[in-house]
């Protein structure tokens, strides 16, 4: 049971920080910081390359590829799309001429 | 890979492994921190993604990982989806992008919990490990459909109108209910397959109950809340294979995604429960429609009354709506204030926290035709300004400047955040006709006597204003 537990407690206190850190952004950032976040929970990409890479049988490769596959979409995409958001985010240049 | 280490290495690899983890959610949190500001925002995001890039190669070196084919084929084919996608969607598609991009990692989630099922034999797995493979099987599914219904939605494949049936909701809570009950059930009895699929597939099917009945002006808020879900998810397949990168990522993701669905209700004055089951924005509305009232008068202007009202006031705000985007009328609209701004009049633009799409859609919109984020203004900052603002250019925008949220209590918008336009001393609202809006109601801003409209596409009336300044010469 502990480690479970264990797991909960960590799963709990990083919400907390997910809260704090976030609640401070301007809505200017919205939808880049949905996009990026949405990079981010591709993190699921380390479970799918545990699935992938065991010797499993023909299910278990293709779970893996799949996972892999989907995962990588989001993860790749997500942080190119958020990229190409940010770079169009710029300040007004001082145009005093 | 792990076996290309020196022996003394192997030993500690799963404690170095663990402690690299911990170097990547610090990444992660200094990339989400660093997003917060318009300054820092890039390169905050491109510290996440070297968080992603440092995790991903130290969890090659896991001993439990010993082919490559299929990791190697898996990641190009996803690379390459993911980078073409990327690079090739349009800006006001950002929405679908978001909603897709979400659902896959939701369905990457529940692919990893059934990976994890189906390695192990059902006696080996203890009742927690077996209650977090189907939560997480739950959840990811349900990020997977919804998305891909959400996705449909916003691209017109699936009708925008909320699509419900008698009885939904109490059907919904049940099957919701059901899923709880096999869940135990699995954990109870992991040999008996059946349980297992059953729950695989009423929870795909619940993905697309809970999203089809919720109408397409709601999808800001369905978008944030199934980002929310697809950070879940991610944790949940942190507690099967009991790694605390997955659980902390997915967690901050979950945070995210809740404040973000949070600010869209408050921004439509809605609660959450009111979003998901009111099944609200049906064009079968009873709202009345648009009343053919004979006795109000429409004051219409022309381009070259427009432009001299513009090119002689001190203050000019913009407050754009997604019209504008549908009408891709943003560059032109960047056109026309920098005619003003080069005239001498102050631009603004005011964004409702509700224009467009998505969370702060408008702003992305807007930056793509290169409109310095410093002149954009929030909804709070904006609107003690309107009342020393000469002419107020509403493009595309209806429900957001409708006076009948403060004035009308019956109204189904009553109550709703607006912006203030009617204190301006003069509003221009750019509209095709004299339609409402999503929410069916009639706009009595369209008659007021500070009030101007000028009919067409946003576009090309946008075009016509920018022609007549030239003129003015």
């Amino acid at each position: 049971m502990s480690g479970l537990i264990f797991n909960l407690f960590i799963f709990v206190l990083a919400s907390f920080v997910g809260f704090e850190l976030i609640s401070k952004v301007p809505p200017t950032l919205h939808t880049p910081l949905m996009s990026g976040a949405n990079a981010i929970s591709g993190i699921t990409i380390i479970g799918a390359l545990v699935v992938a890479g065991e010797a499993g049988g023909l299910l278990g490769q293709l779970i893996g590829f799949f996972a892999i596959v989907f995962a990588t979409i989001n993860v790749v995409g997500g942080f190119m799309v958020t990229d190409r958001m940010l770079e169009m985010f710029k300040k007004k240049e001082k145009n005093d001429e | 890979m792990s076996n290309f280490l020196p022996a003394s290495v192997q030993s500690v690899l799963p404690s170095l492994i663990q402690l690299v983890y911990l170097v990547a959610t610090g990444i992660f949190i200094f990339g989400i921190k660093r997003l917060g500001s318009p300054s820092t925002a890039r390169s905050g995001n491109q510290l996440a993604a070297l968080g992603m890039l440092v995790g991903i190669i130290v969890t090659l070196f896991d001993q439990q990982i010993v082919t490559f084919e299929t990791i190697i084929t898996g990641v190009i084919v996803g690379s390459a989806i993911g980078a073409v996608s990327a690079k090739k969607v349009q800006m006001t598609a950002m929405p679908e992008m978001v909603a897709i991009f979400n659902g896959f990692g939701g369905g990457a989630s529940a692919l990893v919990a059934w990976g994890e099922f189906a390695r192990q034999a059902p006696t080996a797995m203890s009742n927690q490990v077996l209650v977090t493979i189907g939560l997480s099987i739950l959840i990811g599914s349900i990020t997977f459909t919804g998305s891909f219904i959400a996705f449909g939605k916003l691209r017109g494949f699936i009708s925008g109108n909320p699509v419900t049936f008698p009885g939904q909701n109490i059907f919904n809570a049940l099957l919701t209910l059901v899923t709880f009950g096999l869940v135990g059930w699995l954990a109870y009895d992991p040999t008996n397959q059946v349980i297992f699929w059953v729950l695989f597939g009423i929870a795909l099917l619940l993905g697309v109950l809970t999203v089809m009945p919720i109408g397409g002006a709601d999808m800001p808020v369905v978008i944030s809340l199934l980002n929310s879900y697809s950070g879940l998810a991610a944790a949940m397949a942190g507690f099967v294979i009991n790694n605390n990168l997955l659980i902390i990522s997915g967690a901050l993701v979950g945070a995210a995604g809740l404040i973000l669905t949070n600010i869209m209700c408050k921004a439509m004055n809605r609660t959450l429960g009111n979003v998901l089951f009111g099944a609200f924005g049906g064009a079968d509305s009873s709202g009345g429609g648009p009343a053919a009232d004979t006795d109000k008068t429409v004051h219409e202007t022309t381009p070259d009354d427009a432009a001299l009202q513009c090119a002689y006031a001190n203050r000019v705000i913009i407050v754009p709506g997604y019209g504008l985007a549908v009408a891709q009328a943003q560059h032109v609209l960047k056109e026309v204030a920098d005619k003003l701004e080069k005239r001498g009049v102050e631009v603004k633009y005011g964004i409702h926290p509700v224009a467009g799409r998505m969370p702060g859609h408008m702003n992305v919109l807007l930056a793509e035709a290169d409109v310095p984020y410093d002149q954009l203004y929030d909804m709070e900052e904006i609107n003690p300004e309107f009342k020393s603002t000469d002419v107020v250019l509403v493009i595309g925008a209806n429900d957001v400047v409708n006076p009948a949220a403060k004035t009308t209590p019956g109204s189904p918008i009553y109550g709703m955040p607006i912006m203030n336009v009617d204190e301006a001393k003069r509003t221009i609202i750019f509209k095709r006709s004299l339609s409402p809006g999503f929410a069916g109601i009639d706009n009595e801003l369209f008659y007021a006597e500070t009030n101007q409209m000028f009919f067409g596409d946003a576009k090309d009336s946008l075009q016509a204003l920018s022609h007549a300044l030239n003129e003015l010469d």
